[in-house]
């Protein structure tokens, strides 16, 4: 049942609108709107109970266990939410004077100081509202500082073949053109297939360490070497971060430019959907061109740093100060984790994907890369079972729905054939992965046993699998009275 | 399916057939049609547009992927299948019979580069995915 | 180990059985010299109770204010179920609804979302949100382009929000896409439509209409659309949501009406919280739906055939489509959007044009008691929707501080992006400031401007939470 469907004309909510009837009405007859918008006319409590109703329909951390790869789906604090909250917080104007936000802009530029000291690098701009932003800006970074060099003939961004969907899409939207270099079967980046594809219209290259492939890139100095040799520069798609953070510094890996995602590495909730922030981080070659705005202390003054400040800055991408409250949780969530407890995240996380991998394949699953340590994730691919029973990673995804588990990413990386992505993070026990492993071992047996049960799941889900051919070719994307 | 041999084809997967008048029709392969799946939409080109051979132009979306179709032969668009706008699953049904464009090649020597049924059964069986 | 289960022993089975003796020697892949970056940047770790402590502190530095700043977000009462429902863990720590039976609850709230946001603008079709209003009118311009094939310029008139328009041409400029500025009358603060005559004969991709505009003065909007559709120009129309629900929406503007509306979502539920998170709207009509970036939920049946909600189109996003993809953008301002949606469930049509009808009339009143005062006079003859500029005889930047010690944030001020203005002063009233203080702003105002105002050595310190 859609909320319109409860509506009822005349129903109305008197504490939830301006009390006093308007006194004066200065808009033109002829810009006054005439047609009813189609907003419901529904009780409070119906609104309250409809929507209440629908987030029951949902999957989330909060009720079930999520190995979503390459989305670090860790616990969201509490603390984080209700302290990014307190009202005068939530007040705040963007455009009010820095000195009525010192409070929040302290918060603001500890994180700054935070993310530079696990990252390595010099500076650090918070003004992204997502990875995607975030590689976005840090392209065009690379692309400002080589024609402030006089080279602006290095228009080509590298990107390997398995790399995020976001990689080659924010070079594109950059202007540049996408060069894609091959993966090897050890997971890695052909340091030999890279050096025939350098050469001098390089602009940079993009690389997720670890990998997108779950792995970690042992070759990685040797790529820098082979990037910076041939004048261009390295871009780090921080989304794996949660597997090395505390170990390895990206600035020590050589890369010039990071995006770190909040969302991911730093437990910012998800939403749904979002909103998420992608900070950038910078070493110093590109430090000027940072997207603005940048936290500035002077004394014990805090302030957003502007177009005077950073003249070669890349711009601004957003109206004010990035996704400010999302921010806000992420310093809260550092703070309580402390340096020892950063330390831990990615220990824990690595230590847990090595023992859900391990004992996934004594329960008779394929690993892709079984000579590997898995970092904070690792794919299991299903290519030999669809040969033998028909069943594909997408049925053993819809049938962990149903065993009360959310499934893991499916067919990414691409160049895995039928795979499941699986990134567990360090906030689940020993006790949830393990029945997880018992739940995939219940499936695996199905699938040889029973492989329709299989084929035809979800069951249990309050819809089962859905007709996404239908609704891609017949267009229902918005709900009309009179259709319905 | 057997490829028809009176086609000839490329080997990013479309097919094509020469017509009495001299232009070509061009269409994509069962093969194409089956990696991409259940077909939701087909973007043809402009009539009127002029391509160069290997030029992308035209777009078959499924639910799961959107493949580029590129120009067989460099030649200008004289015509575009409409029913495919409405029913894209045509193409799903019969990808021999569901033409998208065609258009009127202006550089006979292109031709004999297109394979024949043969070497493109080859490759079709190669993709295996 | 904040939000790490383990125990010893669970750590100590768990390395027996995947074989090595500590949980370093699962990092032996790493090349030695990378390995041990310490964190000795980062302070100690904090229990919750001291980080509670600490944020109250700096929540309390920063205060309340009685703030009259608009500029392109905008206070306004957030009734308290939305965000306790908002926030509830089954929206507030669940995924992007990829898997579709595991995610209903999102998919239904997008949908009801996206039928509401069709019906404001009266358009055919909307995304799932973008980022927010200056990055949705980027990528409104990038779509325009796209849609128009031919021309890479724009007519963006002076009269659209100054940061929107910076922030747009730091996105599209990347792909060689110019914007051309259309300038405004000085004397009724809007476009003057005879001015696009002079644009006539040359290829634009699209022209920007704001309604209302920056200086919150209504643009001639049937008119510009007029003109654009005449010359084979799309019509990119900028919102503000709450006014929508007085104002006729640009999906009914002439000719047409227009291609593509964006605006900030921010008014509907969000607070103004710095400046983030906000949501950014799109909507456009039917035949451009797949050149749209961002998610859109569709309404389909599953195998049983009952109704469900599913992502669709997804073929034109980056994880499907890549270097080829209308966008780049991928995580997007989900929960904002489950926010907006029970708002808007919560007033209704009525409410919601209750909201818009008193946030009108409160600035009306306020620009009437103000303009009462000696130097002060409205700037523009134009009609106005709850903003409008004052010309003031004084500095404005002293004003507004002689006002914040006051506790007053009296409004922005125009004088670095529109200097020709010279001392004009952006003030918004909403349904959130009452008569009390409309006379509180008046009186502080007329004592500035009365006393013969010295510029240096003001001695008032601001003084946090003091307008009460």
């Amino acid at each position: 049942m859609l909320i319109f469907e409860l509506s009822r004309p005349g129903r109305r909510n008197p504490s939830q609108a301006p009390r006093n009837a308007p006194g004066l009405n200065a808009i033109p007859e002829g810009w006054q709107r005439k047609s009813r918008p189609l907003l419901p006319e529904v009780s409070e409590l119906d609104a309250v109970r409809h929507y209440t109703n629908l987030s029951r329909l949902n999957f989330s951390i909060d009720t079930h266990f999520y190995p979503l790869g390459s989305c670090t789906m860790k616990y969201n604090p509490r603390a984080c939410n209700h302290l990014a909250m307190l009202p005068q917080f939530l007040a705040r104007h963007p455009l009010a004077p820095a000195d009525t936000g010192q409070g929040f802009l302290a918060c603001l530029f500890e994180l700054q100081e935070m993310l530079k000291a696990m990252t390595g690098m010099a500076g650090v701009s918070l003004a992204p509202m997502a990875g995607a932003q975030g590689e976005f800006a840090g392209v065009a970074m690379i692309r400002a500082y080589h024609v402030a060099r006089g080279d602006a003939a290095r228009t080509e961004i590298l990107v390997p073949d398995a790399a995020h969907g976001t990689n080659p899409a924010s070079a594109v939207m950059c202007g540049c053109t996408v060069r894609e270099i091959p993966t090897d079967a050890q997971g890695n980046v052909e340091p030999a297939a890279l050096q025939a594809a350098v050469g001098p219209r390089t602009a940079g290259l993009m690389l997720t360490n670890p990998s997108t492939l779950g792995v970690f890139e042992h070759t990685i100095l040797d790529i820098e070497k082979i990037v910076h040799d041939a004048g261009g520069l390295l871009y780090y798609d921080g989304a794996n971060l949660n597997a090395i953070l505390g170990r390895v510094k990206p600035a020590d890996m050589g890369f010039d430019v990071i995006h770190l995602n909040l969302h991911k590495t730093f437990s910012t909730p998800h939403g749904g959907g979002g909103p998420g922030a992608g900070p950038l981080g910078a070493g110093p070659r590109l430090v000027p061109y940072l997207p603005l705005p940048v936290v500035a202390r002077d004394g014990d003054a805090y302030r957003l740093a502007d177009e005077t400040d950073l003249p070669q800055s890349i711009g601004r991408l957003s109206a004010h100060a990035g996704n400010a409250g999302v921010l806000l949780r992420a310093y809260v969530y550092a703070r309580l984790l402390g340096r020892e407890g950063l330390k831990r995240v990615g220990e824990f996380a690595t230590l847990n994907a090595n023992y859900l991998m391990g004992e996934l394949r004594k329960a008779g699953y394929e690993v892709a890369f079984p000579a590997r340590r898995a970092s904070h994730e690792f794919i299991v691919t299903l290519k030999a079972l669809r040969e033998e029973t028909g069943v594909t990673a997408m049925d053993v995804a819809k049938r962990l729905l149903d065993k009360g588990f959310h499934a893991p990413t499916t067919y990414f990386p691409l160049l895995i054939a039928e795979c499941l992505l699986i990134e567990p993070t360090e906030t689940e026990s020993k006790q949830t992965l393990d029945a997880f492993v018992q739940a995939m071992q219940e499936i695996l047996e199905e699938a040889h046993h029973n492989p329709q049960l299989v084929k035809s799941a979800p069951h249990a889900t309050p819809v089962r699998r859905l007709d996404e051919v239908k609704a891609a070719r017949e267009h229902d994307l918005a709900w009309k009275p009179c259709a319905h | 399916m057997t490829t028809p041999a009176n086609l000839k084809y490329t080997k990013s997967h479309e097919w094509v057939k020469q017509e009495a008048d001299g232009t070509v029709t061009v269409g994509i392969t069962h093969h194409a049609q089956e990696m991409l799946g259940d077909l939701v939409f087909i973007e043809t080109p402009a009539i009127g547009r002029k391509l160069k051979q290997g030029e992308q132009c035209a777009v078959a979306e499924s639910v799961k992927a959107a493949a580029d179709i590129y120009a067989p032969l460099s030649g200008e668009v004289t015509a575009a299948n409409a029913e495919l706008a409405d029913a894209p699953e045509k193409v799903n049904a019969d990808a021999y019979a569901a033409w998208m464009f065609r258009l009127q090649p202006n550089d006979p020597g292109e031709l004999a580069g297109l394979l024949d049924a043969a070497a493109y059964q080859v490759i079709a069986g190669a993709d295996k995915r | 180990m904040p939000f790490i289960p383990h125990t010893e022993d669970d750590i100590r089975a768990m390395l027996a059985a995947i074989g090595v003796g500590t949980i370093g020697d699962l990092f032996d892949e790493i090349p030695a010299s990378l390995r041990g970056g310490g964190l000795s940047g980062i302070p100690p770790g904090v229990n919750e109770m001291e980080i509670t402590r600490l944020m109250h502190e700096r929540a309390e530095r920063d205060g309340r204010w009685l703030n009259f700043i608009g500029a392109g977000a905008y206070e306004h009462q957030v009734p308290a179920a939305v965000w306790q429902i908002a926030t509830r863990g089954e929206f507030y720590s669940s995924y992007t609804p990829y898997q579709a039976e595991a995610s209903q609850g999102t998919l239904q709230v997008l949908y009801e979302y996206q039928s509401m946001m069709a019906s404001l603008t009266a358009m055919d079709v909307t995304n799932a949100s973008l980022y927010e209003g200056a990055s949705a009118l980027a990528e409104a311009v990038l779509m325009a382009v796209r849609i128009h094939k031919s021309a890479r310029r724009v007519l963006m008139p002076a009269t659209v929000n100054p940061v929107y328009r910076r922030v747009t041409r730091a996105i599209v400029r990347h792909q060689g896409i110019e914007l051309v500025e259309v300038p405004y009358c000085a004397e009724c603060g809007h476009v003057i439509p005879a001015a696009l005559h002079a644009y006539a004969g040359q290829e634009f991709a699209a022209l920007v209409i704001p309604q209302t505009n920056f200086f919150g003065v209504l643009e001639p909007a049937d008119e510009m659309t007029a003109w654009a559709k005449a010359n084979g120009v799309l019509v990119i129309a900028v919102a503000n949501p709450i006014a929508l629900a007085i104002l006729r929406p640009p999906g009914e503007w002439s000719a047409g009406g227009a291609d593509i509306v964006i605006g900030d979502g921010q008014p509907l539920g969000a607070p103004l919280a710095s400046g983030g998170p906000y949501f950014g709207f799109m909507a456009c009509r039917e035949r451009h739906v797949r050149q749209m970036p961002g998610r859109v939920v569709g309404r389909t049946v599953d195998v049983d055939g009952r109704p469900g909600y599913t992502l669709t189109l997804q073929a034109r996003e980056q994880h499907i489509r890549r270097s080829r993809a209308t966008s780049n953008i991928c995580t997007n301002q989900g929960l904002m959007v489950t926010a907006a949606t029970i708002y808007m469930a919560l007033l209704g049509p009525d409410g919601l044009a209750r909201v818009a009808q008193t946030c009108h009339s409160n600035a009306l009143k306020l620009a009437q008691q103000l303009t009462a005062l000696p130097g002060v006079k409205r700037r523009f003859s134009g009609a106005v929707f709850h903003e409008f500029v004052l010309q003031l005889n004084a500095p404005v930047a002293d004003v507004l501080h002689a006002l914040k010690a006051q506790g007053i944030l009296g409004g922005f001020a125009l004088t670095q992006d529109y200097p020709e203005l010279g001392d004009a002063l952006l003030v918004c009233a909403t349904e959130t400031k009452h008569d009390e203080d409309l006379a509180r702003y008046t009186a502080n105002l007329r004592r500035i401007l009365g006393r013969r105002f010295r510029a240096a050595g003001c001695a008032l310190k601001p003084k946090a939470g003091s307008w009460h």
